[in-house]
This record gives structure tokens, C-alpha cells and sequence, in this order.
């Protein structure tokens, strides 16, 4: 079972509709000993980082996400990726989870920001969540923070003008700047990758 | 690259989609759930509905339609037409939707924009705009799909939205829209020059040149389609290698 944590911030449905979807069994939970029990980890998140990490400190679920992240692999998405990292500087310096060491800044480039649309993926190190996804697939992002991390980390990155760490995984802790369960087959497919991973 | 969007809308009446033809492979062509998968099936980047649901009994409709198709569909939905309180975008954002879109309510309640951006994140409102040249040569905002013209000039409006919080705008032009004449290249650069946040085309297409014509000539980001695609005089596929062999930038897998 994988446990989509629920701290207020994100859509929590649209992940829970994808898992269905593809058989994976999922619940939608706030509860500690749910995310104790459970073969996996899904943290969603919309929204800014200092919100995100206040909901989920008064949710009182941090300790719980950083212990069993050592256990089971725990997948953050879009907000929810961010929060992995050391610390994030959307409108004022915040500490994120601490999970991948990194920090999460503005995108600075040319382009419109948010991100907003289809990108493709850049495979760099060697990540289980990719298997059978190609060279170049697309995936839908909305951000306008971006994560700056060493390469160690970054499974795949995305062009925007600057190079975006797309997915960064270390251990067991996996993140997805973009939406999986709003990027078609290519993000149904790293669900099901990540679904593997939990049995 | 950032991938140009190929958006097909869907015009959802009481929870069915009008102006029905027999899809080949379709059990009910008036089931928007089944039509959005094959648009999806055919790459679609993104669904619209527009709700044209005429009372407002039969609202809720649009949020069955949302939900059920969010169940099966995992590409970005957006939902238009008659949206005009907070307690709307909330009731279809629960239930699936992605984005919002707003007319004639913003121009009515420009407040309605900041609050939903405030809210929910700029990243699902959606200002529709519909435009029309006015005599001296410039754009006016029309509303109730034409019948009214506000007189307010559509290159000022588009910066409003933005300023209020909209975090993207879908752009007709009702001068082109219904001619398959092509898109409205003038407005549209018009508009993409004070554009900060995506600009989706829509109206006027009627050949697989104007889609690569709209890509080529102005910075829209996406293009949308209804009945283009909805009759099958082209489908989403045909329209994505067509934008492929031009090299434009598109999402190829599904």
C-alpha cells in the first residue's frame, strides 16, 4: 500500500486517481501509523515552500516522513519534491526536510516563468523510476523554484533555458519536479516504476 | 525545449457533449468521458471543457464530467463556461480540474481573478479573453460569446488579468473563430508582446499550415480546437507530426 500524505497542500486526488488507475493500492492518509505500515511514500504538494513546511510541521508528521523515508521509497512531486531539500528561498530562507542535500531558488532565466507545459527528460545517473522511459520523453511541469543540487543526485534534468533537475533521487527518497500523474503514459509509467519499488 | 500544446475542446451541454457524429470506435460520441480518452489517445496535451450548460440547475453536471473523466484521463483538464464564484472553482477543482477558465466573470469581477489566484495559485486560473477589431483598428474585449462589446481595449485587459493573477490566458479571436481561415496572427503578437504568462490560440483554424503558422509567427504557446477536431477534419495526432516535420517543438509520446 502506498500512503499519499495528506498535510493540506496539494492534489492529493489526482494521485490517488493515477494509482487506481494503474492497480497500484493507495490511501490517502495524516495518520503516522499509517505512513508506519505502509510499502511506500507519496508526498504531494501546490503551493510555496514556507506553507508547505508549516502544514506539514503542524501536521506533525515530519519525524515520521524523514524515519520511514530511510525505510521505504518515499516519492515527493512538484511542491512535494522540493520540500526534500536542505532548505528553499521562496519569499523567506526555509528548512525543507533535509532529505536531499540541495536548496530550492527561483528560476532564474529568459523564459515565462512559471515553467509551465511539457518538457523533456535528460537522463543522467541511473534511476529505477525511468526504467523504460526514453531518452527525451515529455512530462508536464508548473513551478517557478527550481532545485539546485549536485549532479550525484539528479536522475534527469530538463532544459528551460537553464539546466531544471527534473527527478533527483537519493536512496530511497525520490523527487519529481514535474507531474507524473498529469504527464500521460511517460508519467503513468514512472508511477508504476515507483508502485515496483514499494513491493 | 518547452513542447507547443495541441488543445482540443470539448463543448459539454447537461453533462454531454454537443454536436455529436459518429466517431469510428466511440460506444457514445455524447459521453465527454469517451471523447476526452480519445483525445488523449490521440496525445491531446491538454482537455477543455466548456460548459454551456444553459441552467443553473443542471450545473453540477460539469463536475460530474470533471470527476469521472480525471478517473481515466492523466493529462492537464481545464473547465470553462459559467464559472463566476470561488465556490465554483473550488467544487471543479476538487473534483479533478487542473485549471479554470473565466470570461465574462472577470470582466464583470476582476476581484474573482485575484481571489482565485490568492487561493488556489495562478497556475489554474485561466483568462479567457475574446477579441474583436474594433473600427480604429484596435481589439475589444467582447463577452457573451460576442454578443457584447465592453469596449475595453483587449491589449490593456490581458495585462490586468495578469496583474490580477492569471496564470495563463486563452485567446479567441471572434473576427477569425468559425472562418478556418487561420488564426489571428495580428491579435495574437498583439497580445504576446505584454504577455508574461502562456498565450493559448484559438480560433480560426481550419488546415494543418495554421498550426505551424501560429507557431512560427507569433509566441503563443499552445493552440486550441473544437469542432476542427471534433468533426475529425484533422486529429490531434495529424496535427502534432505535422508541427514535428516543421520542427516545432511537440510532445510525441503519450
Amino acid at each position: 500500500m502506498i500512503a499519499i500524505i495528506d498535510y493540506g497542500a496539494g492534489n492529493l486526488f489526482s494521485v490517488k486517481n493515477a494509482l487506481d488507475y494503474i492497480g497500484e493500492t493507495s490511501e490517502i492518509t495524516s495518520d503516522p501509523a499509517v505512513l508506519s505500515r505502509a510499502d511506500g511514500m507519496i508526498l504531494p504538494g501546490v503551493g510555496a515552500f514556507p506553507d508547505a513546511m508549516r502544514m506539514l510541521k503542524s501536521s506533525g508528521l515530519v519525524d515520521v516522513i524523514c524515519t520511514e523515508a530511510q525505510k521505504k521509497p518515499l516519492l515527493g512531486i512538484c511542491l512535494g519534491m522540493q520540500v526534500l531539500f536542505s532548505r528553499g528561498t521562496e519569499f523567506e530562507e526555509t528548512k525543507g526536510l533535509d532529505l536531499i542535500p540541495g536548496s530550492v531558488d527561483r528560476i532564474e532565466c529568459d523564459f515565462k516563468i512559471p515553467h509551465m507545459g511539457y518538457n523533456e527528460l535528460h537522463k543522467h545517473i541511473d534511476s529505477p523510476l525511468l526504467a523504460g522511459i526514453g531518452e527525451g520523453a515529455c512530462v508536464y511541469f508548473v513551478h517557478s523554484f527550481m532545485a539546485n543540487t549536485t549532479p550525484e543526485y539528479i536522475a534527469a534534468d530538463t532544459d528551460y533555458g537553464v539546466r531544471i533537475p527534473a527527478l533527483v533521487q537519493n536512496k530511497m527518497v525520490f523527487g519529481a519536479q514535474f507531474h507524473p500523474e498529469k504527464s500521460g503514459e511517460t508519467g503513468l509509467k514512472i508511477l508504476r516504476n515507483f508502485g515496483g519499488l514499494t513491493r | 525545449m518547452l513542447s507547443k500544446r495541441i488543445i482540443p475542446c470539448l463543448d459539454v451541454k447537461n453533462g454531454r457533449v454537443v454536436k455529436g457524429i459518429n466517431f469510428v470506435g466511440l460506444k457514445d460520441v455524447g459521453d465527454p468521458v469517451e471523447c476526452a480518452k480519445m483525445y488523449n489517445e490521440q496525445g491531446a496535451d491538454e482537455i477543455v471543457f466548456l460548459d454551456i450548460t444553459a441552467t443553473h440547475e443542471n450545473r453540477d453536471t460539469i463536475v460530474d464530467v470533471v470527476r469521472n473523466t480525471a478517473k481515466q484521463v492523466f493529462v492537464p483538464l481545464t473547465v470553462g463556461g459559467g464559472i463566476r464564484t470561488i465556490e465554483d472553482f473550488k467544487k471543479l477543482l476538487r473534483a479533478g480540474a487542473d485549471k479554470i477558465s473565466v470570461n465574462s466573470a472577470a470582466v464583470r469581477n476582476p476581484q474573482l481573478v485575484a481571489e482565485a489566484a490568492d487561493k488556489f495559485g495562478s497556475q489554474c486560473v485561466v483568462v479567457a479573453i475574446d477579441a474583436r477589431r474594433a473600427e480604429d483598428g484596435t481589439f475589444h474585449v467582447v463577452i457573451n460569446g460576442g454578443r457584447i462589446d465592453t469596449g475595453m481595449d483587449a491589449v490593456w485587459w490581458a495585462q490586468e488579468v495578469q496583474r490580477l493573477g492569471a496564470g495563463e490566458i486563452l485567446l479567441t479571436s471572434m473576427d477569425a473563430d468559425g472562418t478556418k481561415a487561420g488564426f489571428d496572427i495580428e491579435l495574437l503578437n498583439a497580445i504576446c508582446a505584454v504577455s508574461h504568462v502562456p498565450v493559448i490560440a484559438s480560433g480560426g483554424c481550419g488546415a494543418l499550415s495554421h498550426f505551424s503558422e501560429v507557431f512560427q509567427k507569433t509566441d503563443a504557446d499552445a493552440a486550441l480546437a473544437a469542432s476542427l477536431f471534433h468533426y475529425r477534419e484533422l486529429t490531434v495526432g495529424q496535427v502534432k507530426e505535422h508541427l514535428h516535420a516543421c520542427g516545432i517543438p511537440v510532445r510525441m509520446d503519450k
